[in-house]
C-alpha cells in the first residue's frame, strides 16, 4: 500500500506541488515565527545578562505594594547606605547608580537613536579612579557638571570626537556639554541603536534623582562569596524601604519578562500562521479530491482485485502524509530563512534587536513538522473517505465516473443555519456593550463558516450575475463564466479560500480608518491650544520649559498638565494639576455639569466615567490622600466627557504643588496670539533650544501621529494577511490547472471547430477572474459587515466613534482579487493553449 | 505496389492531398504514418476512408482538415494551401471553412443543443444564417430538444446535434472520425442518413473515417489505405463489395 502510494505522488508531482507549496507556505511562518522569537529573546536575554555581569547583589528603593510607581519620586538610596554597603563583609566593591533618559543630538540636531533606549548614566569610579563597566577608549571621564562621555558607537555615528560639544537634553532644557571621551561597552541597548551618555556622578544626581542619592546600588561579591550569602549580609544594614536582590534573580526575572513579552508577539504572529495554514487547508481538500476523483477507475480496480475500503483510505493518507512531510521539511527551511530575514529587517527598521545567533530549537523543528504533517493529512481525510465509497465496478465503466454530485439542500440547510445564527449573534452583540464581545466572537465565526458551507449556493447567483458584463469577451467570457459554476463545490472551495483573507483585511482597514478618525476627532476637538509640548519618550518635562515658553513672543496662554498618583478610597487615582486661570482657553471639555469655573482651590473637575465609578455628583466632596502621604479635602465642581487627550480628574496646579516630591510637567499646552504656523513653530522650537528631545506639536501633527500609528499598524497587518492570499492564489493556480485537466477534451474540440489559442487563454483567464472576483466580493461584503458590528462595540466606549467605509481601499482590494485572478491563471492558461489537439479530443 | 493516381477533373475539388507524407520520429523509431499519399476529395461528395488500424485513415484525415501538421507534400482545402500557414490562419480555416463531427460527440456539457449548435459561429462572432439553421435543424429533427444539455440527450441525439453543429456554419467540407463508433445501429444509420442526406440534398461535401463496411456504404466513394498507403478505391459501394476488398486485404496481408 505504502509504494502504491508513493508512485502516487511521484507520478502526480505537478499536480501536488501547488498543494506542496501552499503547506510549506503555512509551515514556513509557523517556523519563521518561531525561529524569529526565540532568536530574539534569546538575543535580548544574553544582552541582559551581560548588563548583570558587574552585579552580585542590586539593592533598589522599595517599591509600593500596589505596584503604582510615582513619578519623580526620589529614591532613598543615600551615599551613607553605599559606604555601609561597601564595608559589609563579603562585598568586593559597590557602585551607586544615578541614570534616566538622555536624548543625544547630531551635528544636525536630530535625535541619535529611537527615544526609548538612549539613556543617561553617572560614571562612577573605583578605588582605582575607573569604573569598570565604562572602559575608556579616547580621552577621560567627566568630571565636571559641563562635560560628558559617550559610548564610542553613538560617537561614531553621530560624528564627535573628543572635545567637540554635545547638545543634548535629558528633562526639558538644552545642555551643551564638552564631550571629555568616548567609551566601550558592550550594553545591550547599545548594541540596537540605543546610547548611553556619562555624566559625573553629581551631575547624574542632579539631573535624575537628588544630590547625594541614588537610584540602584550595585555590590560585586568579594571573591569565594556568594550572592546569597553577600545578600544575606546586606540586608542587615539595609533601611526598611530599600531591598536587596541577587544578581541571578534580577537575570532570570528579565528573562521571564522578555518571554512574556515575546509570547505576546509570538501568538499574534502564530495566529497569522494559524488564518494561511487553515486556507492552505481548503486547496489541500481540494487538490485531494480532484486526485481522487481522477483516479476513481484506478482506485476502483484497486478495490476489485480485494482492497478493503480501509486499505484505499490509507494509501490516499499516506500520500497526504507524504505531501506534508515534504512541505514541512522544506517549510522549516523556508522558516528558518524567514526567522533571519525578519530579524534583519527589524535591524534595518532600527528596531532595538541586540546581536545574537540565529536560535532553532527542537521545539520549532517538531512544531513545523507535526503542524505541516497533521494538516495535510486532515485536510486530506474526507476526500480519503470518498476514496473508499468508490464502487469496484466503476472500474468496468469506460467513460470516467464524474463525480456525484451530492444534494446540496443539507450543506445549504446547515450553511444558512450558521450563517443566519452567527449574524444574529453579532447583531445581538453590538447592542450589549462590552459585555458583547464574545456573542460577537463566537457569531463572527460562526458567520464566516456558514459563509463558507453556503457558497457553492452563492456562486450560482452572484456569478449569473456578472453575465452582462462577461458578455464583452464574447464566446470566451459565456464558456467562462458557465465553466466557473460547473463544479460549485470547487468553485467555492477555491473563493473562499481568498474570501478568508479579504475579510480579515476588509474588516481590520474598516475598524481601523473609523477608529483612527474616533480618536483624531476627540483629540483634536477638545483641543484648543495651538500646540502641545512634551518629551519624544513621554518622560517628565522640566518646569523650566512652560517658564520658558510663557515668557515667549506671541504666547497668550500656557498650562502644563502634571501627574500625581493619589489614593481616594481603596483605589489609586491619577490627579492631573492644570492651570485653572488658562485651562479653559486651552481645552474645550463638553462639560455634563458645571464648567471650569468651578476649577480653583479644592474645587476639581472630574470625568464622567470616574464620578460614575465613584458615584459622584456635582458638589461631592471627598478625602484624597497625596503622594506624600498627607490627606486633603476636595469637592467635585464639574463633570465632563473624558477623552484620550484629556481624561481623570483635574485639580489646581497650586493645590498639587506642596504635596509633589519633585514637580514636572507630562505636556504644556501653548495659545499663541497668531495661531498655529510653520513660523510660530519654528519660534517655539528655537526658544527651547531647537531640542531633539522636545515635540511641539500642533493638531495637524497631533492627527498625523495618531494616523500614522494607525497606518504603521495596518502595514504590519496587511503583510501578514499578505500570506493567507498567497496561499489562495496557489489555490487558484489549482483549481485551474485541475480544470484544465478535466476539459482538455472540449479544450480541444474547441481548438478543432476554430477557437484559437487567444480565446482559449481568455476562457481560463476570466473564469479565473470570475472565481477571485466572486471570493473576493464575498469577503470584502463580509468584512465590511464585520467591521461594523466590532465598530459598534467599540463605539461604546469611543463616543466620537463613526463607521467610515474606506471605499477606496475596497475599490484596490477588489482590485488586488483581480489581480490575482490574473496571476493564477497565467500558467494554466498556457497550458490550456498548449494543449496538443489531436491527443485531447481522442482523451477519454 | 503502386498509387494510382484519382483525379477527376470533371467536379470542383473540395480538398486536395498531393504527395502527402507524415513522418514520426527519427532514426530507428521512425514511422511513416503516410506515405506519398494524393488524393482529391470532390465536391458534394460523400467519401468514406476505410483501412484496417495503424493504416493511416485518421492522420490523413487530420492532416486534410488542418487538425495536424505533416512532413511533406502539400494539402488544399479549396484554394487554400495549409502547409504554409500559421496555427492563427489554420484554426480561422478550421472554423471558417471545415466542420467537424468526432466520435465521443464532443459538445459542450454547459450548452443547450441549440448553442452547440451555433458555437462556431460564435466563436467566429458571426450571426447565424436564420433560415439555413432551420433547416439543418429540421433535418435533423431535434427541434423540441434545442433547450436541453447533452446530458439530458441520447447518445444518437448528441451526435445529430453535432452534425448540425457541422453543418449550420455552411463549411466547404465536413470531417467525421468514426461519427457513429459510439452509437448503436439504429442511432448510427440516423446520423449516417442525415450526412448523406446533406450531400445529396444541401449539397455539402463530406469526408468520413470508418472501420464499419455498413457506415461505409453510405458514401458515394471509398479509398481504403493501407501502411500509409492508398491502396484501392470503390465508387458506389455497399456493405457486401466493401467488406469483400477488406477481406482480399486481409489476407493479402497476411501472405506478405
Amino acid at each position: 500500500m505504502f509504494r502504491t502510494a508513493l508512485r502516487n505522488v511521484l507520478a502526480h508531482k505537478a499536480r501536488l506541488l501547488m498543494t506542496v507549496l501552499a503547506v510549506m507556505l503555512g509551515v514556513a511562518f509557523v517556523a519563521g515565527t518561531l525561529v524569529f522569537t526565540s532568536t530574539i529573546s534569546d538575543a535580548f536575554q544574553k544582552s541582559s545578562a551581560k548588563g548583570l555581569e558587574h552585579v552580585d547583589v542590586a539593592i533598589d528603593p522599595t517599591t509600593p505594594d500596589d505596584g503604582s510607581e510615582t513619578p519623580g519620586s526620589a529614591p532613598d538610596l543615600t551615599q551613607k547606605l553605599l559606604d555601609r554597603v561597601t564595608d559589609v563583609p563579603g562585598a568586593a566593591a559597590a557602585t551607586g547608580d544615578a541614570s534616566g533618559f538622555a536624548a543625544i543630538a547630531d551635528k544636525k540636531g536630530k535625535l541619535v537613536g529611537d527615544g526609548w533606549s538612549t539613556r543617561g548614566a553617572n560614571y562612577y569610579p573605583g578605588k582605582d579612579g575607573k569604573d569598570p563597566r565604562y572602559p575608556m577608549r579616547d580621552g577621560r571621564a567627566p568630571a565636571k557638571k559641563s562635560e560628558i562621555a559617550l559610548d564610542a558607537k553613538t560617537a561614531e555615528r553621530a560624528g564627535f570626537k573628543v572635545g567637540d560639544t554635545v547638545r543634548m537634553s535629558v528633562n526639558g532644557p538644552v545642555l551643551e556639554q564638552k564631550l571629555t571621551g568616548i567609551f566601550t561597552t558592550d550594553d545591550g541597548n547599545v548594541a540596537a541603536g540605543g546610547s548611553i551618555a556619562l555624566f559625573d556622578t553629581r551631575t547624574a544626581q542632579g539631573l535624575y534623582t537628588k544630590p547625594g542619592r541614588f537610584s540602584q546600588i550595585a555590590v560585586t561579591a568579594a571573591d569565594g562569596t556568594s550572592q546569597t550569602a553577600l545578600k544575606a549580609e546586606i540586608e542587615k544594614v539595609l533601611p526598611k524601604d530599600a531591598e536587596a536582590t541577587t544578581g541571578k534573580t534580577l537575570a532570570d526575572d528579565e528573562a521571564k519578562s522578555i518571554a512574556n513579552q515575546m509570547s505576546g508577539m509570538q501568538t499574534g504572529l502564530l495566529a497569522f500562521a494559524g488564518i494561511s495554514l487553515f486556507v492552505g487547508i481548503f486547496i489541500i481538500a481540494n487538490t485531494f479530491t480532484m486526485l481522487v476523483a481522477q483516479r476513481t477507475k484506478e482506485l476502483a480496480l484497486m478495490r476489485a482485485v480485494g482492497a478493503s475500503r480501509r486499505q484505499v483510505t490509507r494509501s490516499v493518507l499516506i500520500e497526504a502524509f507524504v505531501v506534508g512531510a515534504v512541505a514541512a521539511v522544506t517549510g522549516l527551511a523556508a522558516g528558518i530563512g524567514i526567522g533571519a530575514g525578519l530579524r534583519s529587517l527589524m535591524g534595518s527598521f532600527g528596531g532595538t534587536v541586540p546581536d545574537g545567533p540565529l536560535v532553532v530549537s527542537p521545539g520549532t523543528v517538531v512544531a513545523a513538522l507535526v503542524v505541516g504533517i497533521v494538516v495535510t493529512m486532515f485536510a486530506a481525510w474526507l476526500p480519503g473517505r470518498r476514496a473508499a465509497k468508490i464502487p469496484p465496478v466503476a472500474a468496468m465503466s469506460s467513460v470516467h465516473a464524474v463525480a456525484t454530485t451530492k444534494s446540496l439542500v443539507l450543506r445549504n440547510t446547515i450553511g444558512a443555519l450558521f450563517a443566519g445564527s452567527g449574524a444574529a449573534a453579532v447583531i445581538a452583540g453590538t447592542t450589549m456593550g462590552s459585555d458583547g464581545k464574545l456573542p460577537m466572537g463566537a457569531g463572527a465565526a460562526l458567520l464566516l463558516i456558514g459563509v463558507f458551507v453556503l457558497t457553492p449556493l452563492l456562486s450560482r447567483p452572484i456569478i449569473a450575475a456578472a453575465a452582462p458584463l462577461l458578455r464583452v469577451f464574447g464566446i470566451s467570457g459565456k464558456l467562462a463564466r458557465q465553466n466557473s459554476v460547473r463544479n460549485p463545490r470547487r468553485t467555492a472551495a477555491t473563493a473562499s479560500a481568498l474570501m478568508i483573507g479579504l475579510t480579515l483585511i476588509t474588516g481590520m482597514t474598516v475598524i481601523a480608518g473609523s477608529v483612527q478618525q474616533g480618536i483624531d476627532k476627540m483629540a483634536t476637538d477638545s483641543l484648543k491650544a495651538d500646540y502641545v509640548v512634551s518629551m519624544a519618550n513621554f518622560t517628565p518635562l522640566s518646569p523650566d520649559v512652560e517658564k520658558t515658553l510663557t515668557e515667549a513672543d506671541g504666547v497668550v496662554a500656557t498650562s502644563p498638565m502634571r501627574n500625581s498618583p493619589s489614593e481616594i478610597g481603596d483605589s489609586t487615582e491619577y490627579l492631573t494639576g492644570v492651570d485653572p486661570k488658562t485651562i479653559g482657553e486651552l481645552a474645550e471639555l463638553p462639560f455634563k455639569k458645571g464648567s471650569f469655573e468651578a476649577l480653583s482651590g479644592s474645587g476639581v473637575v472630574v470625568d464622567k466615567a470616574t464620578a460614575d465609578r465613584e458615584g459622584w455628583h456635582v458638589g461631592s466632596p471627598f478625602t484624597v490622600t497625596y503622594e506624600d502621604g498627607r490627606k486633603g479635602q476636595l469637592k467635585v465642581g464639574g463633570v465632563y466627557e473624558g477623552n484620550e487627550m484629556i481624561r481623570g480628574i483635574l485639580v489646581d496646579k497650586d493645590t498639587l504643588a506642596p504635596h509633589q516630591s519633585e514637580i514636572t510637567d507630562m505636556q504644556v499646552m501653548v495659545k499663541t496670539k497668531d495661531g498655529a504656523s510653520q513660523s510660530v513653530k519654528d519660534a517655539l522650537e528655537k526658544e527651547l533650544g531647537n531640542n531633539p528631545a522636545v515635540l511641539v506639536e500642533d493638531k495637524k501633527d497631533v492627527s498625523e501621529a495618531i494616523a500614522q500609528m494607525f497606518t504603521l499598524m495596518l502595514n504590519m497587518l496587511y503583510g501578514l494577511l499578505a500570506m493567507a492570499v498567497i496561499v489562495a492564489v496557489l489555490g487558484v493556480i489549482n483549481t485551474l490547472a485541475m480544470s484544465v485537466f478535466e476539459r482538455s477534451q472540449e479544450i480541444g474540440m474547441l481548438r478543432a471547430i476554430g477557437l484559437d489559442r487567444r480565446g482559449i487563454k481568455r476562457m481560463v483567464r476570466i473564469e479565473s477572474l470570475v472565481i477571485s472576483l466572486f471570493g473576493g466580493l464575498l469577503g470584502i461584503g463580509l468584512g465590511v459587515f464585520l467591521g461594523w458590528a466590532a465598530g459598534e462595540l467599540i463605539g461604546t466606549s469611543l463616543s466620537t466613534y463613526e463607521l467610515v467605509l474606506p471605499w477606496g481601499r475596497m475599490g484596490v482590494f477588489l482590485a488586488l482579487a483581480a489581480v490575482v485572478g490574473i496571476l493564477a491563471a497565467l500558467w494554466p492558461a498556457r497550458r490550456a493553449a498548449r494543449l496538443n489537439m489531436l491527443a485531447a479530443i481522442k482523451a477519454e | 505496389m503502386t498509387t494510382t493516381p484519382l483525379v477527376h477533373q470533371a467536379t470542383a475539388v473540395a480538398a486536395r492531398a498531393t504527395e502527402l507524407t507524415k513522418v514520426y520520429g527519427q532514426g530507428e523509431t521512425q514511422v511513416v504514418a503516410l506515405d506519398r499519399v494524393t488524393v482529391d476529395f470532390r465536391q458534394a461528395e460523400f467519401t468514406a476512408i476505410m483501412g484496417p488500424s495503424g493504416s493511416g485513415k485518421s492522420t490523413l484525415m487530420h492532416c486534410v482538415a488542418g487538425l495536424d501538421s505533416f512532413s511533406s507534400g502539400s494539402v488544399r482545402i479549396g484554394d487554400t494551401e495549409l502547409g504554409s500557414l500559421k496555427d492563427k490562419k489554420l484554426t480561422q480555416l478550421r472554423r471558417d471553412k471545415i466542420g467537424f463531427i468526432f466520435q465521443a460527440f464532443n459538445l459542450l456539457p454547459t450548452l443547450s443543443a441549440l448553442e452547440n449548435i451555433t458555437l462556431p459561429m460564435d466563436i467566429a462572432g458571426r450571426k447565424p444564417d436564420r433560415q439555413w439553421l432551420d433547416t439543418v435543424i429540421n433535418m435533423i429533427g431535434l427541434s423540441d430538444r434545442l433547450k436541453h444539455r447533452p446530458s439530458q440527450l441520447s447518445g444518437g441525439q448528441q451526435q445529430r446535434v453535432a452534425v448540425a453543429r457541422a453543418l449550420a456554419s455552411k463549411p466547404d467540407i465536413i470531417f467525421g472520425d468514426e461519427p457513429t463508433g459510439n452509437l448503436d445501429s439504429r442511432s448510427g444509420a440516423e446520423v449516417l442518413g442525415f450526412l448523406r442526406n446533406s450531400v445529396r440534398e444541401l449539397g455539402q461535401t463530406v469526408v468520413m473515417v470508418t472501420h464499419d463496411p455498413v457506415a461505409a456504404a453510405y458514401a458515394d466513394r471509398v479509398v481504403f489505405l493501407a501502411d500509409g498507403r492508398i491502396v484501392d478505391e470503390l465508387t458506389a459501394p455497399t456493405a457486401d463489395t466493401v467488406l469483400d476488398r477488406m477481406k482480399r486485404f486481409d489476407a493479402k496481408g497476411r501472405v506478405s
